[in-house]
């Protein structure tokens, strides 16, 4: 088996509410979630949401660490027992900023069929939040409390509504077999 | 084509141990990457990285951190090991990810290192980069993972070979 394999793809020809992974096999050890995504709301910034097997109960909590390159001090928040998993922050480009730009990020879930609780590692750049004036950079902790197989990725956005025509997400599976 | 990014090997722990140890490392990769996932048989303890079984000091970091309320930075030079968790620690319930990134760890120059500590324990916890140094020449033939307390039972660590050729 290839160790790291592209699971599916989802490459947006129109604006979109959601995105969902589905009937993720549990043959791989760990998944990674790539995108580029941009918001068709949400002014300078939105934000990427994050739910396993469409569990809506509070089980998801953060860690973040963040910075926006205009000379600021560098920040740390916390969120716990939320309804969904808001790693990274400031992960998506809003309307207002610069045209044509999409925020990139990684969401990497180690031993997703392990029975306990799943650590998650996330990383976002969103460019250009303030037409030339500010970018944000962020590294997350998530935990998602939940000892079942994840076998379902869905991603949403704060306010959106939608995501634009353009934005990709990629699903990958890490083999160690 | 050659593959770009191979399982080398992977350890889960079927009862408590000191330690996870790669050994025998191939020199065929350009980059190593460890990801580790698990936890300790007791709270807040660090993960210590050793190289070659070396522990003189020759090992250095830089790390930047956020604990959910502030962010910090801070170094450590002349160490014995790679170090991370501080601040914090790993708990002994609730598994959280470390990786280590080795980069052109079979050359003759220093070594290289990225370790990314992603701890999540719902109200607290941290997430941190370190920039490691290590300063050897020598190619780097085994990665030791261990702590002031044994590593708990099904805890796991994965070494990849990522090649460029």
């Amino acid at each position: 088996m290839a160790t790291y394999t592209l699971i599916s793809s989802n490459v947006l020809t129109t604006t979109t509410a959601s995105v969902t992974f589905s009937s993720i096999p549990s043959t791989y050890t760990d998944l990674v979630v790539r995108y580029a995504a941009r918001s068709s709301g949400g002014s300078q910034t939105d934000r990427l949401q994050l739910r396993i097997n469409g569990l809506s109960t509070t089980i998801y909590s953060d860690t973040v660490l963040y910075a926006n390159g205009g000379g600021g001090a560098i920040l740390s928040t916390r969120g716990s027992n939320a309804a969904q998993l808001p790693a990274p922050r400031f992960g998506v480009n809003g309307n207002t900023t610069t045209s044509n730009t999409f925020s990139s990020g990684e969401i990497y879930i180690p031993s997703y069929t392990a029975s306990q609780n799943k650590p998650v590692s996330a990383i976002s750049f969103t460019e250009d939040v303030a037409n030339g004036t500010e970018a944000y950079q962020s590294v997350g902790a998530g935990l998602i409390r939940e000892t079942g197989a994840i076998t379902s990725i869905g991603l949403t956005l704060l306010t959106g509504p939608d995501f634009v025509s353009g934005c990709s997400f990629y699903l990958y599976g890490i083999s160690n077999a | 084509m050659a593959t770009t990014y191979e399982k080398i090997a992977t350890t889960t722990l079927g009862t408590a141990a000191a330690d996870i140890t790669f050994t025998s490392i191939p020199a065929t990769y350009t980059d190593l990457r460890v990801v580790f996932v698990g936890t300790l048989v007791s709270n807040n303890y660090n993960l210590y990285w050793n190289l070659n079984g070396d522990t003189s000091s020759i090992y250095s970091r830089t790390n930047i951190s956020g604990n959910g309320s502030a962010a910090a930075s801070n170094r450590a030079s002349n160490e014995a090991y790679w170090l991370n968790t501080s601040p914090g620690g790993i708990s002994s319930t609730i598994p959280s990810m470390t990786t280590l990134d080795l980069f052109s760890y079979a050359g003759s120059t220093f070594k290289t290192g990225l370790i990314e500590f992603t701890a999540d324990y719902n109200g607290s916890g941290v997430t941190a980069r370190y920039v490691c140094l290590y300063r050897s020449t020598s190619a780097i033939t085994s990665i030791k993972i261990s702590s002031d307390v044994n590593l708990n039972t099904g805890t796991t660590a994965t070494l990849y070979g990522i090649l460029k050729a």
